[in-house]
């Protein structure tokens, strides 16, 4: 394998817990958004558009749909013979076996990997946020400031902030201070979960970190806080954009609901970044007579004779006469009888919904979105 | 089932779309919202287990080639075999054939070298579901040299007219093949022979003088093969003219024919990566088709629409088939009108054909 000057690792193993029902046989990255896409699409296609060729994924928690969904990489442009999409799970070793400790951890059981390529630098990205990000431009800031390590920061509330790891900088944007999820948040720079470091700098902090009975083998709780302790040279890299964490329920339906707006932060028609997803390759969208359709987003294969407004239909999914959905996040081939009513509700992929069906309408709090799987219906 | 060597022969397609067929031939004609003629007939040799498909092309086959890429979403994407786009161009001197003959005859090393060894012919005027393993299991049934499928239609339209039509004994051979209007069996462009016995009615005929595969070996039989008949009679629709083409279109908004033609075994076609379409709190649609990566902000009713349409608030489309990438202002109105790839309308137009006869316009035009 010949040189290349950055390696991608993408985090993907995590099982995401607050996504209840939606990841009970399915890992995060590969739940699925805005119509079409699964959430890994997003930092895929965003190292597709930045000509970052080279991508390990790593996975852990139900791996098999992810798997057989990256296949050979060929949607995100990465059937390469030099370099390309490599899934890399953990694995049985000489020493033992042990699932990934943490995602410090899953990259330094993946040094070998990283060193076929030799890279100046690796690029770090987790598989459960939406957003469009060039990181090129990121490594063009990284390498302008000769940084050890960068790490992306987007604008959060103060409200917000104890929920991630908080920055604190000089005014050049310099770091001399890391809080993972703090009580009393000193800035309102969250780090994204993207982190670009020199690789020469990054292999050293992962073996030592590594002999480190007491470490819990993180990036945001180790690793960060040891280069800080050593004086390494850590920039923030401001985002601009949309970026949406869809870790909860409600997180994900928002975010479904973001899309739907006349002119969208996160546009997903620019024919210049666009989001590479495996297509179901379905027939065009049939609008019966009968039919109303506003303010939605709906997919190839779609067959509609109910009414649908503020909602999101996956491919696939067919809805009766008489049905009315509002509010509302359809998965890939839900079949939705007569008659039926769905308000501010996600219902899973597959199901079947029968005639007269009602879901979400009549309830005190609507503030919560429901989700309707197998399991609770 | 295996061993089938596919010929999609597109050297004697005629390009009568007018408009839609200026820059493009016949099969590469968009269709159906997403698909291209052609994908309908690879989509069929694909179900069929067809590892080794040749296109004998001739002219303006350019788009048709970057469609099809190397094949991939058909999986002819092959070490061994796959697809083979087979240009006619090469002069051979000791060469005497003509038509289509001369095209098999230059391109003699595809039959040699692929591994089936049951050659099966098909065109890409016919959208249609036919399964060519029942075809062959007829077609071993019958113990005939050649079989082809017809399909027998109630009503006579227009676009039959052109169409050769099959005459069938009471055994289900055939008697006769012919161009007479009134008869209601009309061949869909699709046989299949042997391969051995295909090369040997090629040279034959080349020795012979012939020039055309189809009519001097199975329609004129000189050599008497014994030609059966499988009636097809499932969802077949002719397009050879824009009439048809527009008619055959708006047919699919019939809930019986789109399930027919789309439901079971979908059509493959080449993978865009065009986002969901989006309707906005002002789009009214109804009983249409749409494609994705579409935004709707105005009125669409008994239309098609390709993928990355744009239809703005205050626009209406009526009866109407909209390929590719088109835009349409508000304000504009459209009846009964084929917009080709690319073609902007403004605001203040208004377009209206004839139901029977609609209004073309050609590709990458400004109205």
């Amino acid at each position: 394998m010949s040189k290349k000057e950055v390696v991608a690792m993408l985090l993907a193993g995590g099982q995401g817990k607050r996504l209840k029902g939606l990841t009970r046989f399915l890992a995060k990255p590969a739940v699925y958004f805005g119509g079409t896409y699964r959430i890994i699409d997003f930092p895929l296609s965003n190292c597709a558009n930045s000509r970052i060729d080279t991508v390990g994924v790593l996975t852990q928690y139900e791996p098999m749909v992810l798997h057989a969904y990256i296949g050979v990489g060929n949607d995100w442009d990465m059937d390469r013979k030099n370099g390309g999409v490599f899934v890399l799970p953990p694995h049985e070793r000489e020493e033992g076996s042990s699932w990934y400790q943490g995602t410090a951890d899953a990259i330094y059981r993946n040094l070998n990997f990283v060193e076929r390529f030799d890279p100046e630098h690796v690029l770090i990205l987790s598989g459960d946020h939406i957003y469009k990000m060039d990181y090129g431009k990121m490594l063009d800031y990284h390498k302008e400031k000769d940084a050890d390590c960068t790490i992306s920061v987007v604008n959060v509330t103060l409200e917000e902030a104890s929920r991630f790891g908080m920055l604190n900088t000089d005014d050049d944007l310099k770091i001399y201070e890391f809080d993972e999820k703090p009580e009393h948040p000193k800035s309102t720079l969250a780090s994204m979960g993207i982190y670009l470091f020199k690789w020469d700098v990054l292999k050293s902090y992962l073996i030592q970190d590594e002999t480190n009975p007491t470490s819990s083998y993180d990036f945001g709780k180790d690793i960060i806080p040891l280069l800080l302790d050593d004086a390494k040279t850590l920039y923030a890299y401001p985002f601009e954009g949309y970026w949406r964490d869809v870790g909860t329920i409600q997180s994900l339906w928002e975010s479904n609901m973001d899309m739907l707006s006349e002119h969208p932060e996160l546009d997903l028609n620019d024919p210049n970044w666009r989001i590479f997803t495996r297509s179901p390759n379905q027939p065009a969208q049939y609008i019966a007579p009968e039919a109303k359709v506003s303010d939605s987003i709906i997919n190839e294969g779609c067959i509609v004779h109910g009414e649908i407004n503020h909602s999101v239909l996956f491919f696939g999914v067919e809805v009766g006469e008489g049905s009315v959905i509002t509010d509302s996040v359809i998965m890939p081939n839900v079949k939705i009888g007569k008659n039926v009513r769905i308000h501010r509700a996600i219902i899973d992929d597959g199901m079947i919904l029968p005639d007269g069906k009602q879901i979400g309408v009549d309830r005190e709090d609507e503030s919560e979105i429901l989700l309707i799987t197998n399991e609770s219906l | 089932m295996k061993g089938f060597v596919g010929v999609i022969n597109l050297d004697h397609e005629l390009d009568q779309l007018n408009e839609l067929t200026y820059f493009r031939c016949g099969a590469a004609v968009p269709f159906g919202g997403r698909y291209r003629l052609i994908d309908f007939a690879l989509s069929n040799m694909m179900y069929a287990g067809m590892e080794d498909i040749a296109l004998f092309v001739r002219r303006k086959y350019r788009s048709l080639m970057d469609h099809l890429g190397e094949g991939r979403p058909w999986d002819l994407d092959r070490k061994r075999g796959g697809l083979f786009i087979l240009p006619p161009d090469w002069h051979d001197p000791t060469d005497t054939s003509l038509g289509d003959l001369q095209h098999i005859h230059n391109n003699m090393d595809y039959f040699h070298r692929s591994s089936g060894d049951i050659v099966v012919n098909s065109g890409t005027q016919h959208v249609n579901k036919v399964d060519f393993n029942e075809v062959y299991k007829y077609h071993k049934e019958k113990g005939a040299d050649v079989t082809v499928v017809y399909k027998k239609v109630a009503e006579l339209e227009p676009e039959h007219g052109p169409c050769r039509r099959v005459e069938v004994d009471e055994n289900g051979y055939v008697s006769g093949i012919h161009h007479e209007r009134d008869h209601n069996n009309i061949y869909l462009e699709i046989f299949i022979m042997d391969k051995a016995l295909y090369l040997d009615q090629v040279r034959y005929s080349i020795a012979h003088g012939k020039s055309y595969f189809f009519r001097d070996v199975i329609q004129h039989n000189p050599n008497g093969l014994k030609i059966a008949a499988y009636e097809y009679t499932g969802y077949n629709a002719v397009i050879n003219s824009v009439e048809s083409y527009y008619k055959n279109s708006l047919a699919l908004l019939n809930p019986d024919n789109y399930m027919k033609l789309f439901h079971e075994k979908p059509v493959q076609t080449k993978i865009k990566y065009e986002a969901p379409t989006k309707y906005l709190e002002s789009a009214k649609v109804t009983n249409s088709l749409l494609a994705n990566g579409c935004i709707i902000g105005g009125e669409v009713e008994n239309s098609i629409l390709f993928r990355g349409v744009k239809v703005e608030k205050g626009a209406r489309v009526v009866n109407s088939v909209i390929l590719q990438k088109c835009t349409i202002e508000a304000g504009a109105v459209l009846e009964n009108v084929i917009l080709d790839k690319d073609v902007h309308i403004s605001g203040d137009r208004t377009l209206i054909g004839d139901v029977k006869k609609p209004y073309v316009t050609a590709k990458s035009t400004s109205v």
